[in-house]
């Protein structure tokens, strides 16, 4: 039974600032918001009430499900994704995807709901100092001290969020603000000298590329996922096959090269291929694209391209130089960058033998898992969805065991497809994420590969799956643990299995059947492969509760502390 | 190494936790900063002097802070002709005999003396941070009460030298 709200009076009050924010959304060409309303944020919520249409508005469980499925929509879409919440607690909860936003360059402007100016500071019911708890992890953070301020601030903050490199923007505003009248129209002209990224490559750096191109025996692309953010997929993709140069991508980059290319080499890092990690460790160039050479990607630092002259392009310049000292470095746009380099150099030498030699290192180190004959290896899991999900779906995942493997065995041959908590590493960041993929592109299936740790963080969720009825499948891949957390005590801590085992879990095709959404369990390999094309078949959610094998682990590996030569779990 | 690191910055609130924030996250100590408003309206200029291991994270001290949004220009000018002041205020224990002694000891500093009670003197003394050290040395014998000090502030001499190998580390160059 649905309860219909009438509004007990005729709205006759005249504009308020909340009416400006709404209008200032809509001029933004907002479609979707993310939120959950609470007592600062009521005059917001009220014109939105008012205004009908303006866009839709996303009512999560919880505000940390909001904003995650912000960043699932603006990871998907390309345009900043847009949370609101109310002050004090609703502001905290949104903490932990601000920062993961932040760490993954993803665009987002979070409105935020404040006490009124008056009592600002005085410790007033749901007042937190959400411009100090935010100051680290956004791109920028305002508080709204007039309402004529409002429309340019929205304006700075949309700007802010994406461009450049994207990044959270949160808005700050109180509630008497917002529930003050005010005039129709603000000026939203802005200026912002401190902030105009560069996005042309400097000739000369490109040039010394393209020189240090044509000298180069053993050259490989690092792609990571500024290359998405820059739209320069096509662009790589030419100027890799122009010059027959291998490309191996970070865990946030995959998608940004075909995985099915000759020239990909899959995914490197802590759990990439050994060929994509030899490569890296082989070389004598490394072209860095737009990605930030970060730890669980480069190993121990001292083993890391030791030979290779390293070039980067990135539009952020306090990323070159940062964990790995460069030689080449480009400030720019990845595709601009990709552009001019593609007409500069003319020739390389011919790589064939170091082709040769990664190929067979594809071959004879390939990844590998032993397929029992009945009980499902979760490997053979998402290879599974893969096929049936014809590699084209939208894969989002939580942090973990499920999320490498996702990685290593989904092959990704189209940017924007792989939806994953890369540099904050936030369990219950996938199922919200696939929310906001879903509604970012509502006729791609989409998949939500999910832990039961994960899960359980953010399975309130449920509630937007049944209401809106999205068609999104989650696949739990479930082992009864921490699934990352039990490898490293088996690996690292004798086998201490310390608070990492989850032996006492609900009844998940209980628990998401009373939200009116189908679920299966499924134990055995001929199962999932019987209800799988069903499934995908099916224009609504669907859980599945999948049983794999408990004591796989995920590799190779390359332990901590060690180089990228150094891996470990490589077939033999 | 000891750097002086100046930057322009929006008269905002918050540019200064933002900026000191990103400092404390990556490690860096400040030993003293001072902000204060430029000729031009809404700008202010703060002066970091910060303890630096290695030119690596010089840089991306200067980067780190440059790419902040309210941040307009930053320039490390250590190695450069630069004119630097700090400002120091210094209560000493003394009494009415020993005034002149205390005359005769900081008028090679050019300090002056600003208050005068029974039991204490304070003393007004400008400079680097070195000329301000050897004059709290030489005070400190008498009994020193207290002592505030703004932190230094600098820029650039008029005329730089025309020939210099040193680099700076200005993005905006």
């Amino acid at each position: 039974m649905k309860l219909e709200v009438k509004p007990a009076y005729e709205v006759t009050k005249s504009k308020t600032g909340a009416d400006l924010l709404v209008q200032a959304l809509k001029e933004e060409n907002v479609d979707t918001v993310f939120g959950y309303p609470g007592g600062a944020v009521l005059p917001i919520y009220d014109a939105i009430y008012r205004a009908k249409d303006a866009f839709e508005h996303i009512l999560t469980r919880h505000e940390q499900g909001a904003i995650h499925a912000a960043e699932g929509y603006a990871r998907v879409s390309g345009k900043p994704g847009v949370v609101m919440a109310t002050s004090g607690p609703g502001a905290t909860n949104l903490v932990t995807g601000i920062a993961d936003a932040m760490m993954d360059s993803l665009p987002l402007v979070i409105f935020t709901g404040q006490v009124a100016r008056t009592v600002i500071g005085t410790d007033a019911f749901q007042e937190a100092d959400v411009m100090g708890i935010t100051t680290p992890i956004t791109k920028q953070n305002y508080q709204v001290q007039s309402v004529s301020d409002l429309p340019r601030i929205v304006k700075e903050a949309f700007h802010i969020a994406g461009t450049g490199r994207p990044g959270p923007v949160v808005v700050d505003i109180p509630k008497d603000i917002s529930a003050n009248q005010c005039k129709d129209h603000y000026d939203t002209a802005f200026y912002l000298p401190g902030y105009q990224p560069t996005t042309k490559p400097n000739p000369l750096q490109i040039k010394k590329l393209a020189d240090a191109l044509s000298q180069a025996k053993k050259p490989v692309i690092l792609s990571g996922a500024g290359v998405m953010h820059g739209k320069a997929s096509s662009s790589l993709k030419r100027f890799a096959e122009k010059h027959s140069i291998p490309v191996t991508t970070t865990l946030l980059g995959l998608g940004s090269f075909p995985g099915n290319s000759p020239l990909s080499l899959g995914m490197a890092g802590m759990h990439g291929t050994y060929s994509a990690n030899m490569a890296l460790y082989e070389c004598d160039l490394l072209i860095n694209i737009g990605a930030r050479f970060d730890d669980r990607l480069t190993g121990n630092l001292q083993h890391f391209a030791p030979q290779a002259t390293v070039a980067h392009i990135d539009i952020d310049p306090a990323e070159i130089g940062k964990n790995v000292s460069t030689q080449i470095p480009i400030v720019a746009n990845a595709d601009d960058a990709l552009k001019d380099l593609h007409n500069q150099a003319t020739q390389s030498p011919d790589h064939g033998a170091w082709l040769d030699s990664l190929n067979n290192n594809n071959k004879n180190y390939p990844l590998w898992y032993n397929n029992p004959e009945q009980e499902m290896c979760p490997q053979w899991l998402i290879k599974t969805v893969h096929k049936v999900t014809n590699g084209e779906a939208i894969v989002t995942t939580d942090v973990g065991q499920h999320q490498m493997w996702a990685a290593q065995y989904y092959t990704f041959n189209e940017p924007n497809r792989w939806v994953t908590s890369g540099g904050l590493g936030t369990m219950g960041f996938g199922f919200p994420a696939a929310i906001g993929a879903q509604l970012a592109d509502p006729k791609r299936a989409v998949v939500a590969v999910v832990g039961d740790g994960g899960f359980q963080m953010t399975m309130q969720e449920l509630s937007v799956l049944q209401e809106k009825n999205l068609p999104v499948k989650v696949i739990i891949v479930n082992n009864e643990a921490l699934g990352m957390v039990r490898q490293w005590q088996e690996a690292f801590y004798e086998k201490r299995y310390s608070e990492s085992l989850l032996h006492v879990q609900p009844d998940f095709v209980k628990l998401v059947e009373s939200y009116q959404i189908r679920a299966f369990k499924i134990t055995y390999q001929d199962e999932l492969v019987r209800i799988l094309p069903e499934v995908f078949a099916y224009d609504g959610p669907v859980v599945l509760d999948c049983r794999v094998l408990q004591e796989e682990n995920v590799y190779p590996m390359i332990a901590p502390g060690k180089g990228l030569h150094e891996m470990i779990g490589v077939k033999p | 190494m000891k750097r002086i690191i100046t930057a322009l910055v929006h008269n905002r609130s918050g540019v200064l936790n933002r900026l000191t924030g990103l400092l404390q996250r990556r490690q860096f100590n400040i030993e003293s900063i001072s902000v204060g408003r430029t000729e031009t309206e809404g700008i202010s200029k703060m002066t970091f002097v910060v303890e630096i291991a290695d030119e690596q994270k010089l840089e991306q001290l200067t980067k780190q802070l440059h790419k902040q949004i309210d941040v307009l220009k930053v320039s490390d000018i250590t190695d450069k002709a630069i004119v630097s002041r700090e400002l120091a205020l210094i209560k000493v224990v003394s009494s009415a005999q020993l005034r002149n002694e205390m005359n005769g000891i900081i008028e090679p500093f050019r300090a002056s003396i600003i208050d005068v009670s029974k039991e204490s003197l304070s003393i007004q003394v400008t400079g680097k941070p070195e000329k301000i050290e050897a004059l709290v040395d030489l005070l400190r014998p008498y009994g020193i009460k207290e002592i505030a000090r703004t932190g230094l502030t600098a820029f650039l001499r008029g005329q730089q030298p025309a020939v210099t190998e040193l680099t700076s580390y200005s993005l905006l160059k």
